[in-house]
């Protein structure tokens, strides 16, 4: 039975199966849209807001960790002083979710029946930052050093052997909070993983404050009033920020292949890599005449492919789906945001174009350096 | 001596000449030196001297911004202690850090340190949900927000950079993973995309030692330069130059009107 759940969750966990399981579920856990919210309530998944709903869920996280810190194989991972801050993150970032969402909840139910919101009339009061205040920054500031103490003497500070730059482990793992890019280079170049996805991201979230430009939901939780910025949000920071660093911290393990939590990590493991490019796939085996030698010739198709997911998709939207975006922000604002979202979508259309066709590259032109 | 003239002991020190010469205001009991407290207190001048209600309360901010601060501070001073120790040379700097467990009382200066900094990663990113999920990076908050994610960055680099450090087998391979992307920048790294065109006639501008990585290594792999560079924007530049953003950042939190409110 046990061994049942195991290789259950060991099978679940694999990237294709989980990263779809939970693409699926996201618009209907935070729907973006009416719609969806319908559905969202006909399925009751509004109840995962709630008191009971956020106990439930500690339950399940706890008994999966429960779980993995009885398991042989999953509590090596587990174990390892580095690794402890994931489960941390991974409790908090699920806890203040479920803080902030089942408050956004509780609120949008007052503005529906025609109440202000929680923080409304507190907002009205003024406090004395001495004694209200400073007490409870004074507070959370002991809590805290115990905390940082009890953790500092528990477990000791990690320290391998002395450095060795001709001996490279397997798997060399970067920090954790890098991990999110190092899982992203299987399936991108390094100038992508590594220097403009992060870059984009950044740059992506400085610009939230001139994209968003909803006067509604600041300075108070809600979700009714702004569910498409909280659902495009929350899949920046879930899906493609903590989803990468769990499975590249718990997932990988020598030569960067998968491993089910509950597998054991053995370099012995070998995964057929049978990776084609877009190219090969049209010169070699639909046309059957080889590569061309110049390399804009040879890889105009994911040349094309790139172009046109990049300019033509932004302009077919305008005059559709997005008018209304395009004529409420401008054209700048407009291309920016539709760029960054398509640049976010990246991610998942080169993983799942990886898994079903074992497509390496849809642009190669490596005499450049240059592989998309 | 009457017993109703008899002083607290308490009182005897908030009315000791030292103590009022310390402190501008008496140990505050009523409203007004509950005011003044926190107006003439440099550390405690940070705050307003009133807010309203839903803003002390935890279950708004989380306290997640200012348990950033104080982590940081934590950082500082456990890693003021760590500088008394360690050397950052390939020579020295492991055995230093073996030395720091084990021969050092109370040794865990360097578990604290490492924790916190852990600890701090997670609390920012906290933070900066929360000021998400409260909408509060709309006007007039824009600029604090970018102010923001320039300390989430700030906060990224200082760890990655703290982790060459211990110079073990961990450290170097981290560091290696992580600066091997640096190579693969566009024009400025010598395998990136368009460095080839940044050339002189045959001569190539951007090369193995010559390029952003080779900048942020002194070197053309993880070595000594490497140590030494990393040690320098860990424990001088970065600090400097994160506590100038923050002080922006409180600054502008004063500013644009103290905590976000639906006011
Ligand atoms: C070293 C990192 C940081 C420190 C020490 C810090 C500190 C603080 C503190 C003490 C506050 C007061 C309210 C609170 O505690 O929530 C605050 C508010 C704020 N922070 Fe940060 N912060 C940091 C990083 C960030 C990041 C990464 C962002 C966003 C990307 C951000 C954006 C803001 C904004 C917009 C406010 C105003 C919130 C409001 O009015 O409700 N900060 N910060």
């Amino acid at each position: 039975m046990l061994e049942l759940i195991k290789n259950t969750i060991d099978f679940l966990s694999q990237p294709s199966i989980s990263l779809t399981m939970i693409l699926v579920a996201f618009p209907f856990v935070f729907p973006p849209t009416e719609k969806f919210d319908v559905w969202h309530r006909k399925l009751k998944l509004h109840k995962i807001w709630t008191k009971q709903g956020g106990l439930i869920g500690l339950v399940f996280i706890t008994l999966y960790f429960f779980l993995g810190f009885t398991d042989e194989h999953f509590s090596l991972i587990l174990k390892k002083p580095d690794n402890v801050p994931i489960i941390f993150i991974i409790y908090s970032v699920l806890f203040f979710l479920w803080l902030s969402m089942y408050q956004a909840y509780e609120n949008d139910k007052r503005m529906a029946a025609g109440e202000p919101v929680a923080e409304y009339y507190p907002a009205k009061e003024k406090v004395l930052v001495w004694p209200d205040l400073v007490f409870i920054e004074f507070i959370a500031l002991i809590l805290m050093t115990v905390f940082l103490l009890i953790w500092s003497i528990a477990l000791p500070a990690p320290l391998e052997q002395a450095a060795n730059p001709t001996l490279s482990p397997n798997p060399a793992k970067a920090p954790w909070y890098f991990l999110g890019l190092q899982e992203m280079l299987v399936y991108f170049d390094p100038w992508i993983a590594g220097v403009l996805f992060p870059s984009l991201m950044i740059l992506g979230l400085m610009a939230i404050p001139y994209f968003d430009r909803n006067k509604e939901g600041s300075g108070y939780y809600s979700f009714a009033q702004r569910r498409k910025s909280i659902f495009i949000f929350l899949y920046g920071w879930l899906v493609l920020w903590i989803f990468p660093i769990v499975v590249g911290t718990f997932f990988r393990g020598p030569n960067w292949n998968f491993f089910g939590p509950f597998e054991e990590w053995s370099v012995a493991k070998v995964v057929a890599l049978s990776n084609v490019n877009l190219s090969d796939y049209i010169w070699v085996k639909m046309l059957r005449i080889g590569l061309p030698s110049n390399p804009l010739i040879r890889e105009s198709v994911g040349i094309v492919f790139i172009l046109a997911y990049f300019g033509v998709i932004p302009i077919v939207l305008a005059r559709g789906k997005l008018r209304a975006l395009l004529e409420k922000l401008g054209p700048i604002r407009y291309g920016l945001i539709v760029f960054l979202a398509l640049a976010m979508m990246l991610l998942p259309i080169k993983m799942y174009l990886r898994w079903t066709l074992n497509l390496k590259y849809i642009i190669a032109i490596p005499e450049a350096f240059f592989n998309i | 001596m009457a017993d109703n003239e008899r002083k607290s002991l308490g009182s005897r020190i908030t009315g000791s000449m030292v103590w009022t010469s310390i402190f501008r205001t008496p140990f505050p009991t009523t409203r007004s030196e509950r005011l003044k407290s926190i107006l003439n207190n440099v550390f405690l001048h940070l705050h307003p001297a009133k807010l309203s209600r839903h803003a002390v309360k935890l279950k708004y901010t989380w306290c997640m911004g200012g348990l950033s601060f104080y982590l940081f501070i934590v950082l500082t001073i456990s890693g003021i202690l760590l500088m008394f120790y360690y050397r950052p040379t390939v020579e020295y700097a492991y055995t230093d850090i073996v030395d720091l467990s084990e021969q050092v009382p109370m040794g865990i200066m360097r578990e604290i340190h490492r924790w916190t900094a852990h600890m701090m990663v997670i609390t920012v990113l906290l933070h900066m949900f929360r000021v998400f999920m409260t909408g509060s990076y709309k006007p007039p908050r824009e600029f604090n927000w970018v102010v923001g994610v320039l300390l989430l960055t700030l906060t990224l680099f200082l760890s990655f950079t703290g982790y060459l450090l211990p110079w073990d087998q961990l450290a170097i391979w981290a560091i290696t993973v992580g600066t091997n992307m640096a190579r693969a920048t566009p024009f400025l790294g010598h395998e990136g995309p368009g460095a080839a065109l940044l050339a002189i006639g045959d001569i190539n501008l951007v090369t193995m030692s010559s390029d952003v990585r080779f900048a942020l290594l002194g070197g053309r792999f993880v070595g000594e330069s490497a140590l030494l560079r990393f040690y320098v924007l860990h424990c001088v530049a970065l600090p400097f130059i994160i506590m100038i953003m923050m002080s922006v950042h409180f600054w502008r939190i004063r500013r644009d009107g103290n905590i976000s409110g639906p006011l």
